[in-house]
């Protein structure tokens, strides 16, 4: 589904991506762990298209389409989703009409007419229950006022929405007690199933203990040095990252 | 009068208030000093204070336009055009300035008197109020238009009469000939009255150039209550220079809401209120949403005279293309209008790479207890905000048309008529997806 291959990309003349390589396939949850400054939050915008990062070399293959190829808009109706680390609050677009509009869109590009107010409706109550989110919060303006918690699982109300077939989570977990926590890594695991795939940033392994990856990849220095499984997570909750490291300044120096 | 007044029309100024001033008309001493007053400051230039940064006589220059102040009508189908779905309430059409009663439903009922001017200059109301707004008779085209104005609509409501429904006034400028036009009107409400008025503007695209030179005047007596929208739809063969003067009794609410749209070259509106009782509210809202090389001037004056008054004033502008806008707030507190609650703001989006605002808060406050504040922004679309739109799947013409609506937001949720609301929700939507 996704095939990333020796991606490097830079921002501000400051390389940040030098050369991962990654392949997720449908129906997939990997897991990608590192320290601070690894690159796990650029790796997720350039994914998604922001368009303050210059892709240097390499390639990314979504569904076989050239996912660099595309901007922001048509990699999500192509069925990229990125929730955001920090959801961005806009005053005067209401949530509802922000979904409606974001729906609609990509509805379009794939040829549907708009959704009637009243499917709308039926699919944002069912939603909403995933995440526990209020429906006052609804009617307010995007984000706007949002607690933490709320604007983690207002990202994943908008992943149930549009349904992507790759869920990038960056850092959903950051900032959220361990009540919003399961909140949303129950939303997250409803809606698992064998057509979509999941990357999953965090810092910590604590997610991972409420989402069970298929797959743990570390990132150190803009590369992912170790790939392993669940048990990795645990192994780098002990250890922490310097062993890695070490090796992997060895392998430099060779 | 000045050697650079070499409009077209104006040798034809001296005649024509001796034609409208017979001697029949009561209003003839008026209107002679008004032409006084307007031959000694001349037409307004780049030196005029108040017009520093809008060339009007590049504008009256443009076209050799003609006086006209003859009745005129039009058809239901061009009225139509300024239709606001859904919106219930009595239609008022006025052609150049002239009432069209075909197409006009008039409230009726005991204390309600809505005509033409020209026939309400015997009502109780016309002869108290008549050009007396201390601010219009400082303003040269204000002037202009008292000596030599045709028609227009009068309102005068008595003491707690309610209009139940909105009052949508429908401006038609039409003229097979490039035309300068000059309505005035004058509504007053008279203790606890209150209405709602919403006005439209129409210029069929076809014809010639129409350039209008309107007058408001606006009395807001004790505790009484007007909500006035002016939805300034445009078009490219159309002029405006549009001023309204009112003033407000105690208590009284006068919420004034200004809407330009695409695509007259040419808007200014004046717009001044003199609070003269305590205890008054007073919004003045504005959105110019400006495209091509539209120019939007609008230049406001809140004259606080008296204690305990709050004046709200908010403009914001999206100017896109090569559009130029000029925003002026002037504030006057007098020294015995304390404990005066005075804000303003006027923030910008500058999305065209030409686009331009000159906006200048004017602050003079001789009063010591008094709280007052002005706040000026220029920006862009944010960024951020832009991204996550985006990667949502809402292409970039539709998180453009939402960010508009999201950064006027402060203006049009204060609109108290919903099918109005939705009206200029969508024209701005269908502007920015344009």
């Amino acid at each position: 589904m996704l095939t990333i291959k020796n991606l490097h990309a830079e921002v501000e003349g400051k390389k940040i991506l030098k050369g991962i390589n990654l392949e997720i396939n449908k129906g997939e949850m990997h897991a990608i762990m590192g320290p601070n400054g690894s690159g796990k939050s650029s790796l997720a915008s350039v994914l998604a298209g922001r368009d303050n990062y210059t892709v240097t070399e390499g390639e990314v293959w979504f569904n076989g389409k050239n996912l660099l190829d595309m901007s922001p808009e048509d990699r999500a109706r192509e069925g990229v989703f990125l929730a955001f680390q920090y959801p961005v609050e806009i005053p005067g677009v209401s949530n509802i009409n922000f979904l409606k509009t974001a729906v609609n869109e990509v509805r379009n590009y794939k040829g549907l007419p708009p959704m009637e107010a009243k499917e709308f409706l039926k699919l944002t109550k069912e939603k909403q229950q995933l995440v526990d989110f209020n429906t006052n919060l609804m009617n307010r303006s995007l984000n706007e006022g949002f607690s933490g918690g709320e604007k983690k699982r207002n990202e994943i109300f908008q992943l149930a929405m549009l349904n992507p077939s790759l869920a990038i989570l960056d850092e959903t977990d950051s900032g959220l007690d361990i009540d919003a926590l399961r909140i949303v890594s129950n939303g997250v695991n409803k809606l698992r199933d064998e057509e979509k795939s999941f990357v999953v940033i965090t810092h910590y392994q604590r997610l991972l203990e409420y989402i069970v990856p298929d797959f743990v990849h570390v990132l150190y220095n803009g590369r992912i040095i170790k790939t392993g499984t669940k048990e990795l997570a645990l192994e780098l909750e002990e250890k922490g990252y310097d062993w890695l490291k070490e090796t992997e300044h060895e392998k430099e120096s060779v | 009068m000045t050697s650079d007044i070499m409009i077209p029309f104006y040798q034809a100024l001296t005649e024509d208030v001796n034609a409208l001033s017979a001697p029949q008309d009561s209003l003839q001493d008026t209107r002679r000093e008004a032409l006084e007053r307007f031959a000694a400051a001349g037409l307004p230039t780049l030196k005029t204070e108040a017009w520093r940064f809008t060339n009007i006589q590049r504008f009256l220059k443009e076209y050799p336009y003609e006086f006209l102040n003859t009745p005129a009508t039009t058809t239901a189908n061009v009225a139509d055009e300024a239709a606001i779905a859904g919106l219930e309430g009595y239609r008022i059409v006025l052609v150049n300035g002239h009432l069209q009663a075909d197409l006009s439903t008039l409230p009726e009922g005991k204390g309600i008197r809505i005509g033409a001017m020209s026939a309400s200059t015997d009502a109780p109301g016309f002869g108290k109020w008549f050009n007396q707004q201390k601010h219009l008779s400082a303003e040269s085209m204000a002037n202009l238009n008292t000596a030599l104005f045709a028609d227009g609509l009068f309102i005068e409501l008595q003491a707690n009469v309610v209009i139940d429904k909105p009052i949508h006034l429908v401006h038609v400028y039409t003229s097979d000939r490039h035309a300068f036009v000059q309505p005035r009107h004058l509504w007053i409400l008279h203790k606890s009255a209150s209405a709602t008025i919403i006005e439209s503007t129409v210029h069929p695209k076809q014809e010639a150039v129409a350039f209008a030179n309107s007058v408001t005047e606006v009395v807001v007596l004790e505790n009484a209550e007007l909500w006035h929208y002016n939805v300034q739809q445009g078009a490219d063969n159309f002029r405006q220079v549009n001023t309204t003067a009112a003033q407000q009794g105690a208590d009284s609410r006068y919420h004034h809401f200004n809407f330009t749209l695409p695509n007259t070259p040419l808007t200014r509106n004046n717009l001044s209120v003199i609070l003269k009782g305590s205890n008054t509210e007073t919004n003045l809202k504005g959105l110019y949403l400006a495209t091509g090389s539209q120019h939007v001037d609008n230049h406001t004056f809140m004259d606080h005279l008296v204690p305990n008054c709050n004046s709200n004033e908010h403009y914001k502008g999206v100017l896109l293309d090569t559009a130029n806008a000029v925003f002026t707030g002037r504030i006057h507190v007098h020294q015995d209008a304390q404990k005066t609650n005075a804000f303003q703001q006027n923030n910008n989006m500058l999305l065209g790479d030409k686009a331009n605002i000159n906006s200048q808060p004017q602050l003079e406050i001789y009063a010591d207890d008094v709280k007052c504040s002005h706040g000026f922004t220029a920006g862009q679309f944010d960024e951020d905000a832009m991204f996550y739109l985006r990667a949502r799947g809402i292409g970039q013409e539709a998180a453009k048309a939402l960010l508009v609506n999201a950064f006027s937001h402060d203006v049009t949720d204060e609109i108290a008529v919903p099918a109005l609301q939705d009206y200029i929700q969508g024209q701005i939507e269908a502007i920015m997806n344009n």
